[in-house]
């Protein structure tokens, strides 16, 4: 605390030694911020700088049909429904919680916006129909996935569940809720404005990738644009403290873990349109798992507080580049996953500060 | 108490009572009647255990345990000086070395220092009380003693010889038994089968049962407890079940016995009843260690009383050169002489008192927390809460915060009846709370002082009103200036500042939301002196613009100076209210230490807390929260 001047009581105007009135300076930009993407950064530089040199063409980008393409789009496009995942994550970490329901939440939303497409005989939903109008079967699906986030939400915040198991509740039986929509079939929605979903193209670039930027301005401007950020990390920080002083923890919580329902929603019916297939058994599977690896690369602590949603976006970049750059070396796929662990590990590591201090320490005191 | 009329093991021979002058002249003397008179009203157990041994007056017991052959020995050994005052009375100032000493021992978690080269001393046969506020270090204390925890530094010996128990059990062996606060027994498992737990008597294997319910009954019998060891624990009183548990601590070859508030849960009867079994240990040379919130039972069982405050030392004195109202103020860090020599600055009378109160509460109480009370504040006051640590000061602050939900009673603000079920309700009345604990209930360590402050403020607005980003600069600016927060910028992470700028960064939260009854519970702890003295300052010219504050303070020196009313409490109950010239540390001291019957009378209030009266759950010792915090 070399800062800290000695408060002079008998004196009601602050000054300095020198007699200046000090005026509490404000830093440029917010530091602390920016040094929190510091490590995911430098994880995917390294990555990157690993293809520059080891895959040809890495960087490479074509023009192929009014699309750019290349190992760069390609690893963009694939990582989206991770990305999305991450977005609603960070949100639910920020509060000190978890949503494992993720990608339960993916195969629900996947085969009930292929169900209403197809309107397969002996479905849970054949009831619903929509009239084939795309727009209203995308907001039914959606609707479907902010429901399913609302139920995670009203366990962990009201009724007061712990939110690992709260949310393992609907991991569990949201792929039995998926079976049961698709009437335990392989559904294939042939419709070309689902199909675009995943392989469409604006402004030259999959279309995924639009959404994706689309998603990640709306929670920006949610969070920071509103209270609701400040709220999140107060709640998620020091929880007895943001009750004494008002903050509706409840509202708070229940809002993101509906927003994390909606991003699990959006990344399942760009999963399934992928493979236009619903596939109520593998449509995300273990992508909840991707989900809390990127936000917690990205330097979001799982204990809660301080989020970063750019952190969470370069996180899931650097999961997706790295399985990218695992096939491009043909990397067999039971070593490609040990090096996968390995990565993550080591970034893990050099997020926390002690670690650092640790290694600092010790590469010290190893005499040259 | 039958027992007593049963003729005793040991029981003093008429020159024992005989020999009383010399050991008074030796600074032994025998606790006064009705402060720590031993049983038998004739004299200190240490001298009964003494000439028991040396005369051989045993009656003979139900079945010898094993102890006695061990145990009365190495208790009669150190205390051959009182042997010879006994027998042949030569060399009166010899100094009889203590069964239990225990040296500069030094005990420090992150971030606290729970024990200060605390030094301990006790005697065999003797019942030692040891006092203080909750964390003044009583339960790390007792910890370090009986190997739960590791001393950083000091130094332990038992009996002459050096020791470092390293777990509970291993201080068992070495002959250290403790009774925790909780009976931490199995209550379907038969009384027999409680005591020998996980050490049952057996043969190739097999339990030999009779063999351990034979045991059984004669460890009970030493307490005079004689009760069908095969039945479950469970199917007796929470007494009985103490009793157990003392008879599994004792029966390894136990020479010191620590009891951590033992009576907590045992009615008036009961606690006599433990204080027979009490006595009757002590009489058989086992120092006795007792920890105890309620007053009444040091001064009716104990023979020293040994102060800690703020994990140091702060003396250890005879029961009966140690008047109540003198302990008070031992506990609470004051010297009487001092005190009384005092003269006393007041607060000014506030300027413009409104006879109405803006903040009413009746009868408000929650059973395990305050019992229920009257309290009210006007605009312009300052009321202040004194009491000892742990005497409900907090309990009483968060009922009325709403924070913990009243079980009865009604407040009302402005007159207006006030549900207060969460704090949310209070805040949106005008309450604002600065909590006891900065780090753990105060600040968000990881967000700027600028997010800390406008916290409350925007919490009000809800989350769709945002505070625009300029407003929050300035308001924080505002407020580090005016609160002279020693930050060079308002975007540094809360954590960062040192606890007496945290403390006022705490304060500008609230007093941006502008209540008007700001609840203060130790507002001052731990921070540097001119950060009190703003402080002060600043709730002098928030109750003079109008504000109502409620202060809770351990600092008497700060209740007085500060408060025009004054409520007092004892045992998590109000016992009296002071209120302008009345206020003193003296007076406030007075009313704590006075013994029950007498508040009650004075105050009309429910002299309900009678000895060994039930104390409400939830009473955790501080010693063990001091480390739990950290």
């Amino acid at each position: 605390m070399s800062t800290t001047t000695p408060a002079s009581p008998t004196e009601a105007v602050v000054t300095d030694a020198g007699g200046r009135a000090t005026q509490p300076r404000r830093a440029r930009f917010r530091l602390s911020g920016w040094t929190r993407l510091l490590w995911p950064a430098v994880a995917l530089a390294l990555i990157l700088l690993f293809n520059f040199i080891r895959t040809p063409n890495f960087f490479q980008l074509d023009v192929v049909n009014g699309q750019l393409r290349g190992y760069v789009i390609t690893i963009l496009d694939l990582g989206t429904p991770v990305m999305l995942l991450a977005l609603g994550m960070t949100l639910v970490i920020a509060t000190g919680g978890i949503d494992l329901s993720v990608g339960a939440v993916m195969a629900i939303t996947g085969a009930v916006a292929s169900v209403l497409i197809v309107r397969p005989p002996d479905s849970a939903l054949s009831a619903v129909n929509l009239g084939g109008s795309m727009t209203a079967i995308f907001a039914f699906s959606l609707g479907i996935a902010l429901l399913c986030g609302l139920w995670n939400g009203v366990l962990v915040a009201l009724v007061g569940i712990q939110p690992i198991i709260a949310t393992l509740i609907l991991m569990v039986s949201g792929r039995g809720v998926a079976q049961l929509i698709t009437a335990g079939q392989i559904v294939n929605p042939r419709d070309p404005s689902f199909a675009f979903l995943a392989g469409g193209t604006l402004f030259m670039l999959p279309f995924t990738i639009t959404l994706v930027a689309a998603m990640a301005l709306i929670a920006l401007v949610l969070t920071r644009g509103t209270a609701l950020g400040l709220f999140l990390e107060s709640v998620g920080n020091n929880p007895r403290a943001s009750r004494y002083s008002g903050v509706n923890a409840r509202l708070v919580k229940l809002l993101a873990y509906v927003f994390s329902g909606f991003c699990a929603g959006l990344a399942g019916l760009i999963a399934t349109a992928d493979i236009m297939a619903a596939d109520a058994n593998n449509t995300g599977l273990y992508l909840e798992l991707d989900a809390i690896l990127a936000v917690s690369i990205g330097g979001t602590a799982l204990t809660g507080g301080r989020f970063s949603l750019a952190g969470s976006l370069i996180g899931a970049l650097v999961i997706q580049s790295l399985t990218t750059t695992l096939l491009a070396q043909d990397v067999q796929r039971e070593v490609d996953l040990m090096i996968k662990a390995g990565v993550v590990i080591v970034v893990c590591l050099l997020q926390s500060e002690t670690f650092r201090a640790r290694l600092v320490r010790a590469v010290r005191r190893t005499p040259a | 108490m039958l027992h007593l009329l049963r003729p005793r093991r040991g029981r003093p021979a008429a020159g024992v009572r005989g020999c009383a002058p010399d050991d008074r002249a030796m600074g032994l003397t025998a606790p006064a009647r009705g402060a720590a008179a031993p049983p038998n009203g004739a004299a200190p157990p240490f001298l009964a255990a003494t000439s028991g041994n040396a005369g051989g007056a045993v009656t003979p017991h139900v079945a010898p345990p094993r102890w006695r052959t061990r145990a009365l020995p190495l208790c009669f050994r150190p205390r051959s000086g009182t042997l010879a005052a006994v027998a042949t009375m030569t060399d009166p100032n010899d100094p009889t070395p203590p069964l239990l000493s225990a040296r500069g021992i030094t005990k420090a978690f992150p971030g606290v220092r729970a024990l200060d080269g605390v030094d301990f001393d006790l005697r065999a046969g003797e019942i030692h009380a040891l006092m203080g506020e909750n964390g003044a270090g009583k339960s790390t204390l007792i910890k370090v003693l009986t190997g739960v925890y590791r001393r950083d530094a000091g130094q332990v010996t038992l009996d002459g010889s050096n020791i470092n128990p390293r777990s509970p059990q291993h201080a068992q062996q070495l002959g250290i038994s403790t009774v925790y606060q909780e009976v931490n027994l199995v209550p379907a498992l038969s009384v027999a089968e409680n005591i020998y737990l996980g050490r049952q008597p057996s043969l190739l294997g097999k339990i030999r049962w009779r063999k351990m319910y034979a045991l059984a009954e004669a460890a009970l019998a030493r307490l005079d407890q004689y009760i069908d060891v095969t039945r479950p624990l469970d199917s007796y009183s929470i007494a009985i079940q103490q009793m157990v548990s003392i008879a599994r601590a004792l029966d390894v070859q136990a020479r010191v016995l620590i009891l951590d508030e033992p009576t907590s849960s045992l009615d008036a009867h009961e606690v006599q009843q433990l204080f027979a079994v009490i006595r009757r240990l002590a009489g058989t040379g086992l120092g006795i260690v007792f920890v105890t919130h309620f007053m009444d039972q040091v001064y009716e069982l104990s023979h020293q009383i040994t102060v800690l405050r703020n994990g140091k030392l702060v003396g250890s004195y005879p029961t009966q050169k140690l008047p109540r109202l003198e302990l008070i103020a031992r506990m609470m860090g004051r010297d009487l002489a001092q005190v009384e020599a005092m003269q006393h600055e007041h607060a000014a009378p506030p300027q413009r008192l409104e006879s109405r109160p803006l903040l009413e509460a009746s009868g408000v109480g929650k059973r395990g927390s305050v019992k229920p009370f009257d309290l009210s504040v006007r605009k312009g006051e300052v009321v202040g809460l004194a009491g000892l640590l742990g005497s409900g000061r907090t309990e009483m602050l968060r009922l009325l915060f709403g924070i913990d939900r009243r079980d009865s009673g009604t407040i009302s603000i402005d007159g207006q009846p006030a549900p207060l079920r969460k704090p949310r309700q209070a805040i949106d009345r005008g309450l604002g709370f600065c909590p006891e604990d900065r780090k753990v209930a105060g600040i968000v360590p990881d967000l700027s002082i600028r997010e800390n402050i406008i916290l409350v403020m925007q919490a009000k607005r809800g989350w769709l009103r945002k505070i625009p980003r300029r407003k929050q600069e300035q308001l924080a600016d505002q407020y580090i200036r005016a609160l002279n927060i020693a930050t060079p910028d308002a975007e540094k992470s809360i954590r960062l500042l040192s606890g007496g700028n945290q403390q006022k960064a705490i304060l500008a939260r609230w007093l941006a939301a502008r209540p008007g009854l700001l609840i203060l519970d130790e507002p001052t702890r731990g921070i540097d002196v001119g950060a009190k003295f703003e402080i002060a300052r600043l709730m002098d010219s928030l109750c003079k613009e109008g504000m109502a504050i409620l202060f809770v303070s351990s600092e008497l020196e700060e209740v007085v100076r500060s408060c025009h009313r004054v409520a007092v409490l004892r045992d998590r109950q109000k016992v009296g209210e002071l209120s302008g010239g009345e206020i003193s540390e003296h007076r406030i001291m007075d009313v704590i230490a006075a013994a029950p019957e007498a508040t009650g009378a004075a105050d009309g209030a429910p002299a309900g807390a009678a000895t060994g009266a039930p104390a409400g759950a939830g009473r955790g010792d501080g010693g063990a929260s001091a480390g739990g915090a950290a």
